[in-house]
């Protein structure tokens, strides 16, 4: 491959790459996510090369493992062009009859298409299933429709068009007006707008400077940054260089967790070619503009993810964080002006510079412009990746896009923002997803995390998941983070072990505040914010579990206690057969009983139970 | 000099000087656990919080870290502040409840019983022996471990380190006397480094000092000649 060399020379390559490609031609894209990769992807990618060739379809067809197109419950996802059809829970064994029907003739398989669950009825297409309906994909857009290691896939599409033309049209300047223009902000969770910190970073004195990605995802369900480098890794560089170009910076590094290993993979093909096609290195296109990136493997921390101690890290130290300011953009790595953007907020910007600042302002709210990446993960039935407009309300995010609460229960709070963010109740649904209104109910947008509750999550117990994750995750530098959050831990434990005390709930509330106010850093200043906002919306289930010992979802287990209904209790003796704890006793055709001392209170009998007799209290 | 209001006073600092040194300068207190005028200021015990008044609101910030710039309008002892602080000490003294610089701080506060329970340390991880070793002594000694609850300072791999050269400062500068020196006939023990060494007393006032083998600039000083 010869290097690019001017902004015409990849307009050229784009054209050609464009004309080879026929509108009319099959092209089967697979889901190479690590989601559908672990529900077995691998194995249907390799039956449908082999099975491809042993039909000597292989110059009629185009196979393509791509990145994630959000439907990550019904993985495996296959799509298949011209068409759009759409194929759920693809299996090796079911790749034959794909060749041999859907390849050749279109035909489709109907035991592959997806039910809409409201209507019972199969849908064909990708664009009319509902899940994708109401989405709005920017950043995903393309993450089905190319190879990630295929960085022609990516140009084919436009892509490094942006770059170009910053590189040949624009002065730096006009790029950060662009960019504050379209009034984006910061996708990492604060929301600060980027423009701005991409300007203060300019004005910094300074020859040397550098621009960092922050892929250090580690909010426990949240895997939008993975499933964008994954897929779509050009368009993440392609941001950076033009963001190197406007703050004046010829180096770049993407922090990205050691535990995120096929991005990084990815990532680093992506650069490998970036270079060899001259769009990394030196000259870019010609402009005379230097700019490379390096990629830093992150060894397992959530603080590094908090841009001082990410800083840290890279430099080789400790990932502690340190006070701001000096900000990063003033100060950072090894004392130079650095730039930290999220993966999100780095892929947005080719997207701005190819449309227009003012196209892009168009979507969403007055102070929340552009889409907004989620995973939503819990008590959903479409569990996934979803893009939506800033706006959307909570209620259409879960309802109409993930497609409700599973089972028939009762939606009863979304954790959004991670550990770092609150949860919201059913009363605040119909808020719109944008910066305000989320921090106005004590959550935050944070980096994109979702997590779905029903009637059957404990709040307390939810509550305490996330203080234990961020109390393992403080540094320990400073006392409120590191012991606060720990105290916090102890008072949540001991409610929910039924030995809460009056005054618990005053404590947690001021031990929050505290926190908030006299942490170092953002982990700790954000930390109580799930304890504080199930305070807030929640009282009484903490009530409930201090002063009557009693945890009103069933789920705390020294709080609860199963027992076997006299009149249901048919005594089929499946209980008896399955209780680990050998708890159960009864002959066969009369009631069985539970010894209470015996009982592990793990449920089992409960799920085994075809009569409903056994019930918890 | 730069000009800044404390506690309703303004005051006149050296440029480049942070709040604490300022208000130090100006003879108004504020407490610290984790500061020492000869190192590197680390901003974590949080005792140091004051109040930054602006035009968007209040916050606290750590004064030992924060620069004092022209026209700031700062609260040392304001209620917020001492929330804070009485909510440090208290979740210090529910950690290190034998620390006597803890408890003397708690008693002052009014603080009788944390209301929880989080150990029995005598470090309060402050950090100053570690900052001591690196950057008075620049032996690296020894450095803080694991992280959150589980942080502790340690010589490498958790045993005796020989780039310790029994030298002290460690146990001079450590506020709650959690690193013991022991000194017997021959011998220097620092016990929570594994560090031990050859230590000889000095024949005219009694002191111990290291052998030269462990301390080479005592060597060249001492012109291979025993005292």
């Amino acid at each position: 491959m010869k290097t690019i060399r001017t902004p015409a020379e990849l307009e050229e390559l784009r054209g050609s790459l464009a004309r080879e490609q026929d509108p009319a031609r099959r092209v089967i894209s697979l889901c190479g996510g690590t989601g559908c990769r672990a529900l077995g992807s691998d194995s249907v990618f390799e039956a449908l090369v082999e099975r491809i060739e042993a039909e000597n379809m292989g110059n009629q067809v185009t196979l393509r493992m791509t990145g994630c197109p959000g439907f990550c419950e019904k993985g495996p996802l296959m799509v298949i062009q011209p068409e759009g059809i759409f194929y759920h829970g693809v299996k090796v064994d079911e790749v034959p009859e794909i060749v041999t029907r859907t390849l050749t003739t279109g035909e489709m398989i109907d035991s592959l298409l997806y039910v809409d669950p409201s209507t019972g009825e199969k849908i064909a297409y990708e664009r009319e299933i509902p899940f994708y309906k109401k989405q709005r994909p920017l950043l995903l857009e393309m993450n089905e429709k190319i190879d990630p290691t295929s960085i022609t896939d990516y140009i084919a599409l436009g892509g490094y068009g942006s770059l170009s033309k910053v590189l040949s049209q624009m002065t730096a300047e006009e790029v950060i007006d662009e960019v504050t223009e379209a009034k984006l902000r910061g996708r990492g969770g604060a929301g600060f707008p980027t423009g701005l910190k991409w300007r203060i970073s300019r004005e910094a004195p300074g020859d040397t400077k550098y621009v960092v990605c922050n892929a250090d995802e580690g909010d426990p369900g949240a895997f939008m940054d993975r499933a964008i480098l994954e897929g779509n890794p050009h368009r993440v560089l392609e941001g950076m260089v033009i963001g190197g170009y406007a703050i004046g910076a010829d180096e770049g590094f993407v922090y990205v967790r050691a535990e995120y290993p096929l991005a990084a993979k990815h990532l680093a093909i992506a650069i490998t070619q970036a270079r060899e096609y001259g769009l990394l290195g030196k000259d870019i296109l010609g402009s005379g503009f230097d700019f490379d990136v390096q990629i830093r493997l992150g060894a397992g921390a959530f603080v590094c993810g908090e841009e001082t101690a990410l800083m840290a890290s890279i430099e080789g130290r400790t990932g502690e964080p340190r006070p701001r300011p000096p900000y990063p953009s003033q100060s950072g790595l090894w004392g130079k002006p650095t730039n930290i953007n999220n993966v999100k907020t780095w892929g947005n910007v080719p997207i701005i510079i190819e449309n227009g600042a003012d196209w892009y302002a168009e979507l969403g709210t007055e102070g929340s412009k552009g889409t907004k990446i989620f995973s939503v993960v819990g008590k959903i039935n479409n569990t996934g990746l979803v893009e939506v407009p800033m706006g959307t309300t909570l209620r259409q995010l879960i309802f109409d896009v993930g497609g409700g609460i599973p089972n028939d229960k009762e939606f009863k709070a979304v954790q959004i923002g991670g550990p770092s963010g609150g949860c919201i109740p059913k009363e605040h649904l119909d808020t719109p997803i944008d910066y305000e209104s989320l921090t106005e109910l004590g959550a935050m947008m944070g980096s994109g995390g979702m997590v779905v509750t029903d009637e059957d999550t404990c709040m307390v117990d939810f509550a305490r998941f996330f203080m234990n994750f961020v109390q393992d995750e403080s540094c320990g530098k400073c006392v409120p983070c590191r012991l606060g959050t720990r105290a916090m831990l102890e008072v949540l434990t001991r409610i929910t072990e039924g030995k809460g005390q009056e005054g618990d709930m005053k404590y947690l509330a001021e031990l929050g505040q505290q926190i908030r106010a006299s942490s170092l850093c953002g982990l700790g200043q954000t930390a109580p914010n799930p304890v504080l906002s199930t305070l807030r919306y929640f009282p009484d289930e903490y009530e409930a579990h201090i002063r009557d010992k009693s945890c009103p979802a069933h789920v705390c287990r020294p709080l609860i206690q199963y027992f076997i209904d006299v009149e249901t209790c048919n005594g089929c003796g499946r209980c008896l057969r399955t209780c680990p704890a050998e708890a159960i006793s009864g002959a066969k055709k009369e009631r069985h009983v539970i010894d209470q001392d015996l009982c592990i209170k793990c449920g089992s009998c409960q799920e085994v139970c075809r009569f409903d007799a056994v019930i918890v209290e | 000099m730069t000009t800044l209001t404390i506690d309703g006073r303004q005051v006149e600092a050296l440029r480049g000087s942070t709040v604490l040194e300022a208000a130090r300068e100006n003879h108004i207190e504020i407490p610290t656990l984790c500061y020492h005028e000869a190192l590197e200021p680390y901003a974590g015990c949080r005792l140091c919080v004051v109040e930054l008044v602006t035009p968007k609101g209040s916050q606290l910030v750590a004064s030992c870290v924060y620069a004092a710039e022209d026209g700031l309008v700062v609260k040392t002892n304001s209620g917020i502040v001492q929330e804070s602080r009485r909510m440090t000490v208290e979740l210090l003294l529910a950690a290190a409840p034998k620390a006597k610089v803890i408890q003397d701080l708690a008693a002052e506060m009014g603080i009788e019983e944390p209301r929880v329970s989080l150990g029995d340390s005598d470090c309060i991880l402050c950090g100053l022996c570690v900052r001591a070793c690196k950057e008075i002594v620049g032996a690296n000694a020894i450095s803080l471990v694991n992280r959150g609850f589980a942080k502790e300072v340690k010589p490498p791999f958790e045993i005796g380190s020989n780039a310790c050269t029994g030298c002290t400062t460690c146990v001079l500068v450590c506020p709650t006397g959690a690193i013991k020196l022991e000194d017997v006939l021959d011998s220097r023990s620092v016990h929570r480094w594994e560090s031990d060494f050859e230590a000889r007393e000095c024949k005219i006032c009694g002191d111990h000092y290291l052998a030269p083998e462990f301390a080479p600039d005592l060597k060249e000083l001492l012109g291979e000649e025993e005292v």
